[in-house]
């Protein structure tokens, strides 16, 4: 009884802006609705648009890059930046602070730095590539290079995906790697064969949790959008439709154009796609996640 | 000692130097690359607009101009919307405090039959993506009419929506806590209410810390809540008010980036306030391992 009352504050949290919600989402794709008047019935029609829809499918796919780039990306430099911490040398509570502050600066404070350090005339990274005598691309304004600058965006965020890396790598009992150097093991082998799999949940959890963020992958790339001056304001989809990512899409039916019914079936197929992706992502990790005996 | 094994130790010792050296090197290189942009843009926050576009460009402006503070000031309302910001963030994170312990305790300590369809359920709506309740939420807001008001923003952290993840977090710290010392509280007859005040609040002082201290963050940064919420330029968040300011002065990079900073600055603030819990609050929680 106590357990019940101690979890009612959630619990009814949970029944009026979640359980309610996804009903009403559910009904609502088989509806047409505007929010003015009231919703009609229209069967699959919305679910047909979903899969019929240029857009959409633009969007899956532009969502896809950052899913399968971006995620990795960020896991990656968040590890190799937490093994950097992890050498025992003067000074790195500085290195961390540094590592780790961008990471924590409003997206869209970071949106705003990024668009003019990658402007393509006296951006600091095309400035830079100038130096050394590269030409650098119109990042924000071609479409081949604007997600690869989100991308970049991204992994000068990594710093709480480090964090909690560098958590993990301190844990690593010491006794693995000592005995591995008796036995004779390099640095990476070391890595492959001790370090990868004790911190194997944590990639895990990291990677469930980069998957679910970039499958709604939102606010940098509106704000982005918005800026190119190609009179994207109203589409919200950047150069080309390059940065048309599906959250924004969704938004943007729901929200400019008020189909309610269309976005509520865009929702539900995000729904499901996450979860077959989480499932697939944990009915295959008991391969390569190990967990240690306590 | 084997004498392999002290022949291997002073290897490393010789190593040690050019090792640290190495090491020390890429720290260094990866600090200048994450640390440029944020200089950049404090530079070019006191540029004059004619030192933007210079070329080679202007590494420190010789004349700052401060004014460009000042003018952002003079555009949008920048005292208001930081305090706009502060009380969404600030009441957020009282309403999760409030609500989200009870649950983890729930989830952890205390023994009853829901304790894990509970605790299923708060992993389960970790997974649920923001879209699928999105419209249906602002509907119900927009028929007791309280769209424009930070009600929508602010209510459901009282009741612990959206926080699955702080749950989790606040959850996996319970759990480190040794069940014997409430088992004996118990058998004092202690209800659990009082446990939970008495004991378990006390012992857990940092990882709430940490919780308030990350959910503040989240909430400071928040972009999509205050765009759905929010359409009275006076009850802007800063996000909101950033987004409208950079749509009117999407040329005038100096201003942009003086706004930008001014909208950094208290979390750089609040990060070196509270840095314990930005950086160790992760290792109290079980998410580490």
């Amino acid at each position: 009884m106590t357990g019940l009352l101690f979890s009612s504050p959630f619990l009814i949290g949970f029944a009026l802006f979640t359980l309610y919600p996804i009903g009403a989402s559910l009904a609502y794709s088989f509806t047409d609705f505007n929010m003015f008047k009231s919703p009609t019935w229209v069967g699959l029609d919305n679910y047909r648009w979903v899969f019929q829809e240029d857009e959409v499918w633009k969007s899956i796919r532009n969502t896809l890059y950052m899913v399968l780039f971006a995620t990795p990306v960020s896991l990656i430099v968040g590890l190799l930046l937490a093994q950097l911490l992890n050498i025992k040398v003067r000074g790195q509570s500085i290195y961390r602070t540094l590592f780790y502050i961008p990471s924590i600066v409003p997206a869209i404070a970071t949106s705003l730095v990024w668009m003019w350090v990658l402007n393509p005339k006296s951006g600091l990274i095309n400035t830079a590539l100038d130096f050394i005598g590269i030409r650098g691309p119109n990042w924000l304004l071609d479409p081949v290079w604007t997600k690869p600058a989100l991308i970049l965006m991204g992994a000068w965020g990594a710093g709480g995906t480090m964090i909690i890396f560098l958590a993990a790598l301190q844990d690593v009992p010491k006794s693995l790697y000592e005995s591995a150097e008796i036995d004779g093991a390099g640095k990476i082998r070391k890595f492959a064969n001790i370090t990868l799999p004790t911190i194997s949940p944590i990639i895990l959890f990291q990677l469930i949790m980069g998957l679910i963020t970039y499958f709604q992958y939102f606010a940098q790339a509106f704000m982005l959008a918005s800026m190119s001056n190609s009179g994207s304001v109203q589409t919200m989809a950047g150069p080309e439709k390059s940065l048309l990512f599906y959250a924004i899409l969704l938004y943007r039916e729901a929200f400019v154009d008020f189909r309610m019914g269309h976005a509520s079936a865009m929702a539900w197929v995000l729904f499901v796609i996450t979860s077959v992706v989480t499932y697939a992502i944990f009915r295959t990790s008991n391969r390569w996640v190990t967990y240690g005996g306590d | 000692m084997s004498s392999a094994s002290s022949a291997f130790s002073r290897r490393l010792r010789r190593g040690g130097g050019v090792r640290r050296f190495v090491s020390h090197a890429f720290l260094t290189a990866f600090s200048v690359v994450f640390a440029t942009p944020i200089l950049w843009l404090l530079v070019t926050s006191i540029k004059s607009d004619k030192e933007l576009y210079a070329n080679p460009p202007v590494l420190f402006p010789k004349n700052p101009r401060w004014e460009n503070y000042a003018d952002v000031f003079k555009v949008i309302d920048f005292p208001g919307m930081t305090w706009n910001t502060f009380l969404v963030s600030a009441l957020s994170v009282v309403g999760v405090l409030i609500s989200a312990p009870l649950v983890a305790y729930a989830c952890s300590h205390i023994e009853w039959r829901g304790k894990n369809i509970v605790f299923a359920i708060v992993i389960g709506t970790l997974l649920l993506p923001y879209q699928v309740t999105m419209i249906p939420t602002y509907i119900i807001w927009g028929k007791l009419g309280l769209i424009g008001t930070y009600v929508p923003l602010v209510l459901p952290a009282f009741v612990s929506a959206g926080a699955g993840y702080y749950i989790f977090m606040l959850r996996q710290f319970f759990m480190t806590l040794p069940a014997s010392l409430i088992q004996a509280a118990k058998i004092d007859g202690a209800s659990e209410l009082r446990i939970y005040l008495q004991i378990l609040m006390p012992l857990s002082k940092p990882i709430i810390a940490t919780v308030g201290v990350l959910l503040f963050l989240a909430t400071w940064s928040d972009f999509l809540g205050p765009l759905l919420y929010l359409n009275n330029e006076k009850d802007y968040t800063l996000s909101l008010g950033l987004y409208a300011f950079m749509q009117t002065h999407y040329i005038m990079w100096e201003k942009l980036m003086a706004a930008a900073a001014m909208f950094t600055l208290p979390i750089i603030v609040l990060f070196f306030f509270a840095q314990k819990q930005f950086i160790e609050g992760i290792k109290l929680t079980g998410i580490k391992g």
